[in-house]
Order: C-alpha cells, then structure tokens, then sequence
C-alpha cells in the first residue's frame, strides 16, 4: 500500500469543505460564478485529488494533473475579477486546495525518471517555474478575492496592464538609468578597480596597504556618497554614474587581487623556466586564473551597480529615471506603476546577470565549475 | 612584528595619502566658490590664507576632514544625546531597525536553509529563485514599502525592519544551505554507522559544520541589513536616522553634516561587521573548531 501523500489528503478535505459552503462569492457585480464553472472546479479538483494519490502511469499522471489543476485555478481566478471583496471562505479553501494539488504535482514532477538530457533539463525548468507562477496565482487570487486595498498590493494583473500601456515611458526611465548611468559607471568602476588592482599586484607595498582598506570598505554603507556626488556631478546621469563607480570599484579590486594570487606555485615555476616576463605570465596565466573572481566580482557589482543608480536617483534627478519614477509615483500612490518599474528593473537586473554569466561561460570555458556541468 | 611591518605600516601610509589628496582636492574643489566670495568682499589674501580658506568654508563642496571629524566629534559627543541633532541618537534609530531586521532575516534565512536542505521539492522550487532574487535590484522597493505601510497606518521601525529583512535573508539561506550541505560523505556515514537519527545528526554534525559559512554570510547580511535601513529612511520625510540626516543635509546644502553622517553610518557597519565576526569566532570555537 503506497502512503498517501499528505498534500492530496488535505487538498480533498478542503475540497469538500469548499464544496459544502457554497457559493464562491457574493455576487458584487455583474459577473459572479455560475454553476457549470463552480461544479468544474470542484470535479477538476476532486478528479486531480484521485489522479494524484492513484499512481496510475506517473507522466500521464502528471500531465493531466497539470492541466486539471491549472484550468481550475484560472477559473477561480479569471471569476473573482469583478467581484474584488466578494469571494467567500469557500473560494480561498478551493483556492489552497488547487495550490496544495500543484505542490503536489512539483513533487510528482520532481521524482520522475528523466530519461534524455532534455527531459532533465526541462524537468529542472518547468519546476522553480510552477512555483513561481503558483505564487503569481496566488497573489491574484487573494488580493482580488479578498479585496486588498489597491495601495497596499495591487493583483499582478493590473501591474501587467500598466506596464504593457506605459511602455514608453518605461523605456525612457530604462534608458537613462540603464544604458547611460549604470552602463556607464560599471564600466569605469570595474575598469579602475581592474587596473588598480594589477598596480597594486605590481607593487606589494600597495597591496598590503589597499587590501584591508578595501575589504573594510566594501562592508561600508556606500551607497551613502549618493546625495553628496548630486552635489558635485548635478541632476543627470553623471552623478548616478558617479556613485556606481565608487560602488563597484572596491568588489573589483579587492577580487581580482584574491584572484592574481589564485594560480598555483608550480604553474608560475613553470612560467619562468619559460623565461617569460611579468606581463607574459600576467596575461597567459595569472589573468585566466583569476577570471573566475574577477567574474564574481562583476556579477557583484551588476546588481550593486542597478541599486546604486536607482536609489541615487531619491536624491534628485531630472523628470526621467527608473528611481524618480519609483519615488514619484509612490508619493501619488500609484503603486501598479512603481511595480511595474520594479519589474522593469527585475527584468534588467537579470538581463544584465545572465549576459556576464554567459560571458563569464564562454570566458573560463576551461575552469571545472563549467566543464563539469 | 610581522603584522606591524607587513600591515600597520602600509595601511597607515596608504591613509595618510588618501589625507594629503583629500586636502589637495578640497582646495581645488572649493576654490571656485571662495573666490566669489572674496571678490564679493573685495580682498584679496595671499595663497597661504587662501588655502586656509577653502578648508573652512560652511558649506563647502568637499570639506576637509578636520571640519568633518570637528562636526562628528560636536555631534557625537558633545551634544545631548537625546538632541535631534546628535549622531548618536540618529545611529540608533538606524542601528534599531537594522538589528531588528538583521535578526529576523537571519533567522528567516537559516528556516529556509534547514527546509531548503531537508525537502527535496524546495531545493528545486525555492533554490532558483532566491539566487534569480539576488540579481534584482530589491533596494528599489524601499521607498514602497516605506510609504504603503504608512498609509495603513504602521510607520516607525516595522517597515524599515522589513527591508532589512528582506535585504539580509538571502545571503543568510545561500550561505546556511551550503554550510549544512558542507559535511562530507564520510562524516555523514559516520553518523549512519552511530544510528543517528536525522535530527541528532542535524544537531551534532550539520549545525557545527554550517557555523563558519553562517557567519561568513552574516556578516555580509548585516552589512546589507544596514544599506537597507538608511535606504529606508530617506522616503520618510527626514525623520530621524543616518538616512535622514543624509537627506537633510542634502537639501540644505549641509555638506559637512552629510559627511558626518555618512561617517557616522561606516562607524556603525564596523562596529556591526566586527561584532559578527567576534560572535562567530567565539561560537565556532565552542563548536569545535581548531583555533
């Protein structure tokens, strides 16, 4: 006898406990549920439940519970818009069932046999994926259900709305902020921090004395200079670039002399049996060897770079700007739209992560972090 | 003597540089502006007391650090603490908020670690997302949260607490699942071999071997933690704290308040970064580890 798994146990008790304090909602407006949709509902979910405790062909299984459990709960969902504030405890009992079923179907999904190389890689996708779209699902289907205030959370589907309508502007703000700010600031920062740090390799004196300031600094609040570099650079772009490259050149420059010092002894012998100069074994050995902290460091400071640029933007810009927009229009409380920006900067920031970790793959092709994947 | 020759020395010279550019900078930065005052005045001093000049300008665009390390020492010391103006009474509103969200979003970080390594759908559901998390610029949301739970009424610690949270939790379960996940295989059969249970093995063998990496990313934590509570305070309307006292003197020109502040904010991140480390080096060793 296989155990039942405690996900489908309690997702068929909710079931019929949702079942038995019908309806789904108030009828606020015009649209609530109707029969058919709710008696599809419960029969998806009680079928799901069925399937997923059965253990009858696990991929079909699977598959179907995917289906079964999604159409559910956009019925649920797709229902409760219009009647925001309407939904009664039997919708969100539904609602956790369906939820419960999903996690259960994560798991399903998370104990198949991948056969091929592709079906691995597509089972690692199509779970953190699930999950994500789950906590979507549920963040619509409890702030509309329950009727959040606007201010407070809006569902993601507005946030969708205004973001899809207000493209241009979004573009802007992405262009000042992104493409000229961050842009440029990340590549002088990591520039200086990079050529600071082969001085400091070449002369000890200095690395002894850099390495504890920088690692000292790297733990202080930088993003403190903001106000002051406004002062100094202006309103524009100049300023925000100012203060990531301040941000991001101590992560550089204290990585990449950890990473100068990371190639071997017996490699370096080598290099001067080889009768090769400082720059030869700089650049045909202790350079590949530090790529992988010196991409760290980038990676470090993609992120830190974006932070930097946008919260330097709270202390006064022009009319454009991903952080004028965000600190502007929580003031008229338009929140879909400073969700909408985040999004954006979301967006970005990972864009922005996966190119230097694409770089960084195609870069240090021979280090074992990457062969070995 | 050798960490006198080998660190003292270099560090003091390097510090004493950064000094004599800073001066030599102020000059130059101030300069402009002394200049229009003095035709303003209708002198004309010698260099010497021209140079004295830009160092101790009220509003100048890069103060010396004397005049900094004067207005500290005023604002530290010498000021009621109870004063709005006192640093001390601003570094503690920040450090309040900062400790206050440091604590639970470590102790939210090392839940989600502890779940993350026993709960083989959490590894593969939650895992990706809080690394695809660390790449998104969550410091922007600061301001947000500030103002939405000032409209429903919360102001004070809770919001500024909760970005710290948010800001302190990642590195906490990044570092804590790699640190329960660092015990070898031959440790763990070891406990096999003993019939440990998954919990006595847990106590007895995860938790000692995860405390370095706990506190290597906690010390990044509270560092965060920190950003994040003066980031907080700046949307509030400059009501009290380091992020306040940035953003007023901001507005009024305050530069070499702002200064002070921001060195009064370095000092507090020290003392926080060097506070962990003692911690864990004290732990570590009540948990076996080879000094």
């Amino acid at each position: 006898m296989r155990h039942l798994a405690w996900q489908s146990v309690l997702a068929l008790v909710l079931c019929l406990a949702g079942a038995a304090m019908l309806p789904l909602a108030d009828a606020v407006s015009a649209l609530p549920f109707t029969v058919g949709q709710t008696a599809a509902v419960e029969l998806l979910l009680l079928a799901s439940v069925f399937v997923s405790v059965s253990g009858i062909n696990p991929l079909g299984g699977a598959i179907f519970l995917f289906l079964a459990v999604h159409i559910a709960a956009f019925t649920l969902v797709g229902g409760i818009a219009g009647n925001e504030g309407g939904a009664r405890l039997s919708f969100f009992l539904l609602l956790a069932a369906a939820w419960l079923l999903a996690w259960r179907l994560n798991v399903l999904i998370s104990g198949l046999k991948a056969g091929s190389r592709g079906a691995r890689n597509f089972q690692r996708l199509i779970v953190p994926t699930l999950f994500g779209v789950w906590i979507l699902i549920l963040w619509e289907g409890i702030t509309r259900g329950a009727g959040v205030p606007f201010v407070l959370l809006p569902p993601p589907t507005s946030i969708a709305v205004r973001f899809a309508n207000s493209l241009p502007i979004l573009g802007a703000d992405l262009v000042q902020t992104v493409f000229k700010a961050v842009v440029a600031g990340y590549v002088i920062g990591c520039g200086a921090g990079f050529i600071v740090a082969i001085l400091a390799d070449r002369v000890p004196f200095l690395r002894k004395g850099m390495l504890p300031i920088g690692n000292v600094v790297s733990a202080l609040p930088i993003i403190g200079i903001a106000p002051i570099m406004v002062m100094w650079f202006g309103f524009d772009w100049p300023s925000k670039a100012a203060v990531v490259v301040v941000m991001t050149f101590f992560p550089m420059l204290v990585n990449t002399v950890a990473g100068l010092a990371a190639s071997g002894h017996m490699e370096r012998d080598l290099m001067r049996t080889y009768a090769s100069n400082y720059w030869q074994t700089l650049f045909k050995l202790r350079l590949p060897a530090a790529a992988p902290f010196i991409f760290n460091a980038l990676k470090i400071n993609s992120t830190l770079a974006l932070i930097g640029a946008i919260v330097a933007e709270f202390f006064g810009t022009p009319i454009v700007g991903m952080g004028f927009r965000i600190s502007t229009e929580v003031g008229r409380m338009n929140i879909d739209m400073v969700w909408a920006e985040i999004a954006v900067a979301a967006i970005a920031g990972s864009i922005f992560y996966g190119v230097v970790a694409l770089v960084e793959r195609a870069v240090t092709f021979w280090h074992p972090s990457v062969r070995g994947g | 003597m050798d960490s006198f020759r080998d660190k003292i020395v270099p560090v003091s010279v390097i510090v004493a540089a950064i000094l004599v550019v800073w001066y030599v900078a102020a000059i130059f930065m101030n300069a402009p502006y002394q200049r229009e005052l003095n035709a303003r005045a209708h002198v004309t001093p010698d260099l010497g007391a021209f140079i004295g000049q830009t160092w101790a300008q009220r509003k100048p665009t890069l103060p010396a650090p004397h005049q900094i390390a004067e207005n500290f020492f005023k604002n530290t010391f010498l000021v009621k603490i109870t004063s709005r103006r006192s640093l001390v009474y601003n570094s503690w509103v920040t450090l309040s908020s900062t400790m206050a969200g440091f604590a639970s979003g470590t102790l939210l970080g090392i839940l989600i670690a502890v779940g993350i390594v026993h709960v083989p759908v959490l590894d593969r559901s939650l895992m990706p997302w809080i690394i695809a998390s660390q790449t998104i610029p969550i410091l922007a949301i600061a301001p947000m949260v500030v103002v939405v739970f000032a409209a429903i009424g919360i102001t004070g610690l809770i919001p500024k607490a909760l970005i710290s949270t948010y800001l302190s939790f990642f590195p906490v379960a990044v570092g804590m699942v790699k640190g329960l996940r660092s015990p070898d295989i031959l440790h763990l059969d070891l406990m096999h071999t003993y019939n440990a249970s998954k919990v006595q093995a847990f106590w007895k063998l995860r938790v000692p071997a995860s405390m370095p990496f706990l506190f290597t990313s906690m010390k990044v934590a509270v560092a965060a933690s920190l950003v994040g509570a003066i980031v907080a305070e700046l949307p509030t309307g400059a009501v009290a704290g380091i992020g306040a006292k940035l953003l007023a003197g901001s507005y009024y020109s305050q530069t070499i308040d702002m200064w002070s502040a921001l060195v009064a904010g370095s000092v507090v991140a020290v003392l926080l970064v060097a506070t962990v480390g003692v911690v864990g080096r004290f732990v570590e060793l009540r948990m076996g580890a080879r000094p």
